[in-house]
C-alpha cells in the first residue's frame, strides 16, 4: 500500500472483468476536462487521451481468444517506498518517475491527497516527464486545439484549457476534489460521493471504483481488503508504486500486466495491507 | 590590391584563401542556416508538430546532437584544464582551437534547446522554479553558465586580432584576461564535470524506463560517471580531428605532430579507461538491473531495428578498436590512421547518446505497447544542418581572423 503523510490517498480501482472497453470513461475524460480534438486525429501517437483503453488478448486462435481492457489514466505513482523494484532495502527510495525530472517544478506529488499534479502554465515542454512515464500517461500537445464550430461554448469553466508545447495528464478529476472541499469549507459534509472522478461515474458496467485509500469505509478500501488476491497494478516490479490498482481473476491478464523473465512466476505483491 | 582584400585583419605571419572563395564558402554554410532558419520559423510558429517527435518519441534527433556535440565539446574544458591546471605547455598550443569548438558546441546546443522545448519563453522557468532533484535543472544551470564561461575564455582571442589589439585598452584587457584565465579554466572544469554528468544522469535515473536505469553510487547513477568520462575521452579527440580537417582543407600545418600526438594518449588513455568501465556497467545491467525488472537483456535488442549490432558498434567499434589504436604509438605516429582512431572514437560517443536517447524510447516498458518508429523530418534535419552550418562560420572566421594556433606561422615558413 502507498504511504501517505497527509489526509486523503486517493486511488482507484478498476475491475478489468467488469470492463467491456466501450471507451465512455475516455469520453466522459475528455469532456469533463476540456480535452480538444486535434486538427488530425488520425495521428494516433499525438492524440491526447487521459484515459486510455488498451485491448489486450491471450494470444490464443479463436475460438480460445479471449480479450481483456485495461483503462489506462495517470496511475498517481507514489514513488518506490521499498527501493529498486520493491526487492532492495533502499531508505532512500525514489520520487514519483515524472516528478522528479522535471526541471520547473511544473509537477508534483500532493502530500494531502497524494494526486500528482500538473501545471500547465509552468511547464516548459521540455517533455523529459513524458520521457520518465513507462505508462504513456503523459501527453504533449503538439497542436493548438482548433474548438470549431462554437465548440468553445461548451467548454467546462473548471477546468483551464492547455495551450501548445506544453504537457497535460490525468488530474484524478482534481477541480472536483477543489468542489468538495468547497463544500466542506462552506459547513457541509465531504463524504466519499462528493469526490468522484467523471470516469468513474461513466462506467456502465462500474468497473472502475474511486475513493480515499486511506479511509476504511471508503468502496475502494473495501475492494482491495474483500479481493486482494485478484489485485494488481501496471509494471509493479518497477516501484513506481501506482494508486490505481486492477482486478482479475484470469490469470493471463495478470501476467500481462508486467514483465517477466522466461520461466519467471509472477510476483504477488502484498495489497491492502 | 582588391577592394575586398581583407588580409589586415589576418594574423601576423600567416596566409589565408583569397576573400571571393572565403565568400563563396561562407555562402555555402549560410544556406545551412538559412534552411535551419526557415525550419525553427516553423516550429516556432506552427508548434511542434513539425517534427516527428510523438508522445512515444518525447525527445528527438535534436536531443541526440544535443548530447553528441556537448560530449564532442568537452575537449575545450578538459584541454583547459590540464593546460592551465595541470600546466601541460604542449597544449597551449591547441587550447585556442578547443575553446572556439567548444563555444560553438554549446552555444550551438542551447539555441537548438530554445527550439525544442514547447514554450521557449518559458525557459527561464528552470532557473526560477528550478527543481533540485531534477537532472535536468542541473544540465540547465551547468551548460548556461559554462557558456559564459566559454565566452570570457574567447573574449581574449579575439581581441587579439590583429587591427583590435592595436587599440591599447583592449590590448592591456586581453592581456589581464588571459593572466586569470586558470580561474575560468578552474570553474569551467568544476561546472562541466557535473554537467556531463548530469546528462548521463537524465537517463540513468529513468528508474521506471528499464533499457536507460542504472543503479549507481549515492544519488549519481552510473551513466552520470561514464558521460563524464566518454566525454573527456572524446573530447579532445574531436578537438584535434577539427584541427586535422583544418590542416586539409587549408593545405597549411597548423599544429605540430606532438601536439596531436599528445592529445591522442590523453584520449587513448581515457577511452581505455571508459571502455573497462562501460563493460562492466553493461554486463551488471544485463545481468542484475533489468533482470530485476523482469525484463531480459535480449529483450532490448529483439524488437525493431535495434539489434544486438547496435551494442556491438557503440563499444566494439566505437570503443575497444579506438582505445586501442589510440593506445599503440606507431597509430599515433601516422596521420591518416591517427585521424580514423579519434573518427572512431567520436563515433563511439555519439552512438552512446544515440542509443541512451533513442532506443530507451523505442523499446516499448508495458507488456502490451507496440514498439514505435520514428524518422526526423526536414525540419528536424534543418536545425541539425543549421547548427553545423554556424559552427562552420564561427570557425571559419576565428580561423580566418584570429591567431588560434600559435605555432602557424613556424610551421609553415618559407
Amino acid at each position: 500500500m502507498p504511504v501517505a503523510t497527509g489526509e486523503h490517498l486517493y486511488g482507484m480501482v478498476i475491475d478489468v472483468d467488469k470492463c467491456t472497453g466501450c471507451g465512455a470513461c475516455s469520453v466522459a475524460c475528455m469532456s469533463e476536462n476540456n480535452i480538444g480534438t486535434l486538427p488530425d486525429e488520425t495521428d494516433k501517437i499525438r492524440s491526447i487521451t487521459w484515459l486510455r483503453v488498451y485491448q489486450i488478448d491471450n494470444g490464443r486462435p479463436y475460438p480460445d481468444t479471449e480479450v481483456a481492457f485495461f483503462p489506462r489514466p495517470c496511475m498517481h505513482c507514489g514513488g518506490s517506498w521499498g527501493g529498486f523494484f520493491q526487492q532492495d532495502a533502499d531508505p532512500e527510495g525514489h520520487h514519483t518517475p515524472c516528478v522528479s525530472v522535471c526541471p520547473a517544478t511544473a509537477t508534483d506529488y500532493d502530500d494531502e491527497t497524494g494526486i500528482v499534479s500538473q501545471i500547465p502554465t509552468r511547464c516548459i515542454g521540455c517533455r523529459y516527464c513524458v520521457a520518465a512515464c513507462p505508462y504513456h500517461a503523459r501527453y504533449f500537445n503538439w497542436y493548438d486545439v482548433p474548438w470549431p464550430g462554437g465548440l468553445e461554448q461548451s467548454l467546462s469553466p473548471y477546468v483551464a484549457p492547455r495551450m501548445r508545447g506544453v504537457v497535460e495528464k490525468c488530474t484524478f478529476c482534481y477541480h472536483r476534489y477543489q468542489q468538495a472541499r468547497d463544500k466542506e469549507f462552506a459547513g457541509g459534509e465531504f463524504g466519499e460521493m462528493d469526490y468522484q472522478t467523471a470516469c468513474t461515474e461513466a462506467c456502465p458496467s462500474g468497473a472502475i471504483t474511486f475513493g480515499d485509500l486511506n479511509n476504511p469505509e471508503h468502496q475502494v478500501s473495501k475492494l482491495l481488503r474483500q479481493r486482494h488476491k485478484h489485485a494488481f497494478r501496471l509494471l509493479e516490479r518497477l516501484g513506481t508504486n501506482p494508486k490505481v490498482y486492477y482486478m482479475t481473476k484470469r490469470e493471463w491478464v495478470r501476467k500481462r500486466a508486467d514483465n517477466y523473465l522466461p520461466g519467471e512466476k509472477i510476483h504477488r505483491f502484498a495489497v491492502g495491507s | 590590391m582588391s577592394a575586398l582584400d581583407d588580409s589586415r585583419f589576418w594574423p601576423e605571419g600567416v596566409k589565408r584563401c583569397s576573400p571571393e572563395r572565403f565568400g563563396l564558402w561562407m555562402l555555402c554554410c549560410g544556406a545551412l542556416l538559412a534552411w535551419a532558419l526557415l525550419s525553427a520559423f516553423l516550429c516556432l510558429y506552427k508548434g511542434l508538430n513539425q517534427t516527428a517527435m510523438n508522445d512515444y518519441f518525447a525527445f528527438g534527433v535534436w536531443i541526440v546532437v544535443d548530447l553528441a556535440i556537448i560530449a564532442l565539446g568537452a575537449g575545450a574544458f578538459f584541454t583547459g584544464f590540464l593546460t592551465y591546471l595541470l600546466r601541460t605547455d604542449e597544449l597551449k598550443n591547441i587550447i585556442n582551437a578547443a575553446v572556439i569548438i567548444g563555444f560553438i558546441c554549446y552555444s550551438g546546443a542551447i539555441l537548438m534547446l530554445g527550439i525544442d522545448i514547447g514554450q521557449p519563453i518559458r525557459g527561464w522557468f528552470g532557473f526560477w522554479h528550478a527543481n533540485v532533484h531534477s537532472m535536468l535543472t542541473e544540465v540547465m544551470f551547468c551548460i548556461t553558465t559554462y557558456l559564459i564561461v566559454l565566452i570570457i575564455e574567447f573574449v581574449p582571442l579575439i581581441l587579439e586580432n590583429r587591427q583590435i589589439n592595436k587599440i591599447p585598452e583592449f590590448n592591456v584587457f586581453a592581456h589581464h584576461l588571459h593572466r586569470i584565465m586558470i580561474v575560468f579554466a578552474g570553474t569551467g572544469t568544476f561546472l562541466s564535470f557535473f554537467h556531463q554528468g548530469s546528462l548521463g544522469g537524465m537517463y540513468g535515473v529513468l528508474y521506471a524506463r528499464p533499457f536507460a536505469f542504472r543503479e549507481g553510487f549515492m544519488i549519481w547513477p552510473w551513466t552520470f560517471f561514464l558521460f563524464i568520462l566518454s566525454a573527456i575521452a572524446s573530447g579532445p579527440s574531436f578537438t584535434t580531428l577539427i584541427v586535422m580537417l583544418t590542416e586539409k582543407v587549408s593545405g597549411r600545418r597548423l599544429t605540430s605532430h606532438k601536439v596531436k600526438m599528445l592529445m591522442a594518449k590523453i584520449s587513448g588513455g581515457l577511452l581505455t579507461f571508459y571502455v573497462l568501465l562501460k563493460l562492466a556497467d553493461t554486463y551488471y545491467w544485463a545481468q542484475v538491473t533489468s533482470a530485476k525488472a523482469g525484463v531480459p537483456f535480449s529483450f532490448f535488442y529483439s524488437d525493431g531495428p535495434y539489434g544486438i549490432w547496435i551494442l556491438i558498434l557503440e563499444i566494439v567499434v566505437g570503443g575497444i578498436i579506438p582505445a586501442a589504436m589510440l593506445l599503440a604509438p606507431m597509430v599515433r605516429k601516422r596521420y591518416g590512421l591517427l585521424a580514423l582512431a579519434m573518427v572512431l572514437n567520436c563515433f563511439g560517443a555519439v552512438m552512446n547518446r544515440f542509443v541512451m536517447t533513442i532506443q530507451t524510447l523505442a523499446i516499448p516498458v508495458l507488456p502490451f505497447e507496440k514498439f514505435i518508429g520514428y524518422l526526423p523530418t526536414w525540419q528536424e534535419w534543418g536545425i541539425a544542418a543549421g547548427v553545423v552550418g554556424y559552427g562552420f562560420i564561427i570557425y571559419s572566421l576565428a580561423y580566418r581572423y584570429l591567431p588560434v594556433f600559435p605555432q602557424e606561422p613556424e610551421l609553415n615558413k618559407g
